[in-house]
């Protein structure tokens, strides 16, 4: 996996709260058996009209957010089904950081498996990040994880809160498997003594 | 409160701790593992790129349901779409592969990966159950551990059989004394979304409790599980008791004989003792739950069906501008009686409301009834096998009387991820689970309700109060 230490870039606004994984990438790119290329499909139903021409108005398609590389949603982004793909979509158009007041859980997982970190804020941060991303392309948004802060463009500093072991999968880029499989034999006693304990399962 | 006090949660999380960290991280051990099309095919392919192997075969359950067709014409084989039939025959080939279990779809155990677990007695209780699925809340109905997962995690799973988790936080919601007649248990799992919000259970595991769901079948209790995770919940649990042990004894996988007697004497303690810390209390009362459907684009978009269409400005913060976007989307007006929307479709299926239970309601209304001129109406049973007991009960003939198609078992029109869609415009009345926007197809509109609602929208042309019908 990527490592992720800083990263310095343009911040899109998405205010509207509950914006569900079915938003982000809808079912039929589900269909895909490769995790690569969901990102010209991210956000398909707004960011495309149906002759495939983009809708303008939709912010990902404005000049000033083309390049995003995070998101500041309303409440509880990523609700909805589990698919994986919905990370992978905006990884893939090259989304990294994604700042809300809460997350949903699974989302909220499955971004940590792919080098991506979502921030959870209180509303008035939010408020003033979002106001931040609203300034478009010449105000870039700073984001330190190992200092655990983000930056306005006009240098406000903010610290956010991420799990210990979190952070350092993300900083060191460590694959969550390999990590376990070191583990085997811990697992291995587990079944043995659950074996004892309910041997029904 | 005593320090030894437990929450059912707790037994069953501490059951399961391989081991912890000093931060609080656990490794938790995974009693069964649901795989379907939609969400396996990278971490099948992960662990062939990595020469990993699956951990536990035993444990693993596969089954197609996502993508199938449901038209009778599926038994030839042929699957139109080049990419669903591509992701059927990733499913089939890592199944036999790696040697999991595995129902393929000309079986008629297929169906639904959270009807089929429950039905075949893969799901017990006290175990871990995750599948790279949101719904897979729905097995927390037998007092099991479930929650979705993301393919990341499938991988982790099938390499592992543990995942990387840290502790919840314990919410009860408690449904108190009996429900009114012409009210289900599809009416208690929105209401409580209505109340709580869809986030209102983030970072938290329900146990639902209180007389009005001690009263519920486990076809029922399926149900309001099922939808937990649309509150933001992890997962939903309700402790195990004599309904449970009835459902489960007997089944394929439940154990027998001796082994019966050692698990029951485990599942008699899976309950929350009465001195356990919970973190947050939500008590409504059993008798003030009224039929519901959902008016907007989240699930909770919940009000009585003899309720308006609200106005957004009775909303507040961000949910004044989702509501408005969601009065559009759906076409609606503030004020509009609930009861005068027209419907075009009427989905009955899906993990939620795809069980014998739901369709014996849903028939209940039905019989001897049509649907309205011009309705599309379909009913999708949850697995081959309710489908061959609800032709066995007679209630197929019902459905097809009324003018419904009577289809095979799948996901459907739940996620129209299989040819089952709404059209841009097209209105449905829908037993399933999310009515976010182009869920049922782009452009469609759904409201979720009940199988009784349901069926008496079917007749009526309209969202329709059901006690009107009964």
């Amino acid at each position: 996996m990527e490592k992720f230490e800083k990263l310095s870039g343009i911040a899109a606004p998405m205010p509207l709260v509950n914006i569900d994984t079915d938003m982000i990438i809808p079912k039929q790119f589900l269909k895909t058996i490769k995790r690569s290329g969901l990102g010209v499909n991210l956000f398909d139903e707004m960011r495309y009209n149906d002759d495939g021409s983009e809708k303008p108005d939709f912010v990902l398609n404005k000049p000033a957010y083309r390049d995003a590389q995070v998101l500041v949603a309303g409440d509880n982004f990523g609700c909805g089904s589990s698919r994986e793909h919905a990370p992978w979509a905006l990884a893939d158009f090259g989304i990294k950081v994604v700042i809300s007041t809460s997350f949903a859980d699974i989302f909220f997982n499955n971004c940590f498996k792919n080098g991506m970190l979502p921030i959870v804020m209180p509303q008035e941060v939010v408020d003033v990040l979002m106001s931040d991303a609203e300034k478009g392309a010449n105000a870039r948004m700073e984001i330190d994880l190992e200092n655990q802060t983000v930056t306005t463009s006009d240098g406000e500093v903010f610290s956010f809160e991420v799990d210990s072991f979190r952070k350092h999968c993300l900083m060191e880029g460590l694959d969550d498997i390999g990590l376990t499989l070191e583990k085997s034999a811990a697992i291995d006693t587990f079944e043995a003594q659950a074996a004892q304990a309910r041997p029904w399962v | 409160m005593s320090s030894q006090a437990k929450t059912l949660y707790d037994k069953i999380w501490d059951a399961h701790v391989v081991q912890q960290a000093d931060d609080g991280t656990c490794l938790l051990y995974i009693d069964r593992h649901l795989v379907h099309e939609v969400t396996s095919p990278q971490a099948f392919e992960g662990l062939r790129m990595t020469g990993r192997k699956v951990h536990a075969p035993e444990r693993t359950i596969a089954v197609p349901d996502h993508n199938v067709p449901t038209t009778l014409d599926r038994a030839s084989g042929v699957i139109d779409n080049e990419d669903s039939r591509i992701q059927l025959d990733a499913l089939d080939t890592n199944a036999r592969e790696f040697g999991v279990h595995y129902y393929p779809v000309n079986d008629v155990r297929q169906g639904i990966v959270h009807i089929v677990g429950p039905e075949q007695g893969w799901t017990l209780p006290g175990m871990t159950v995750v599948c790279g699925d949101s719904h897979t809340a729905t097995h927390g109905a037998f007092g099991s551990l479930a929650h979705g997962i993301g393919t990341s995690e499938v991988e982790h799973v099938l390499a592992t059989q543990t995942l990387i988790q840290k502790k919840s936080k314990n919410m009860k919601v408690e449904i108190t004394g009996q429900l009114r007649p012409g009210v289900t248990a599809k009416d208690i799992t929105l209401s409580v979304i209505g109340r709580t919000g869809t986030a209102g259970g983030t970072g938290y595991v329900i146990e639902y409790c209180g007389e009005a769901i001690r009263s519920l079948s486990m076809e029922g209790r399926m149900t309001v599980c099922n939808m937990a995770i649309e509150g933001g919940a992890r997962a939903g649990l309700i402790a195990p008791d004599d309904t449970t042990f009835a459902y489960v004894n007997g089944r394929p996988h439940a154990p027998k004989g001796a082994q019966w007697e050692a698990a029951m004497d485990w599942w008699k303690t899976l309950y929350s003792d009465d001195d356990a810390h919970w973190d947050k209390v939500i008590t409504i009362k059993g008798e003030d739950i009224a039929p519901v459907v959902t008016w907007g684009t989240s699930p909770e978009d919940v009000l009585a069906i003899t309720d308006v269409v609200p106005a957004p400005e009775s909303f507040s913060g961000g949910k004044v501008e989702a509501a408005k976007r969601a009065l559009e989307y759906m076409g609606l007006t503030a004020g509009q009686k609930l009861s005068d929307i027209a419907i075009d479709t009427v989905f009955i299926g899906s993990c939620t409301n795809g069980r014998i239970e739901d369709l014996r309601a849903a028939a209940a209304i039905l019989k001897g009834k049509k649907i309205k001129d011009g309705m599309r109406a379909m009913v999708v049973p949850g697995s081959g096998l309710v489908r061959a007991q609800a032709e066995e009960e007679g209630l197929a003939d019902i459905f097809i009387e009324a003018g419904f198609e009577w289809r095979l078992a799948g996901c459907s029109m739940c996620l129209a991820m299989n040819p089952d869609q709404l059209a841009p415009g097209e209105r449905c009345a829908a037993t399933s689970n999310r009515n976010f926007e182009g869920r049922q197809g782009k452009g469609g509109r759904t409201h979720l309700m009940s199988p009784a609602m349901a069926a008496a929208a079917a007749v009526t042309g309209k969202l329709t109060d059901v006690r009107d019908m009964m």
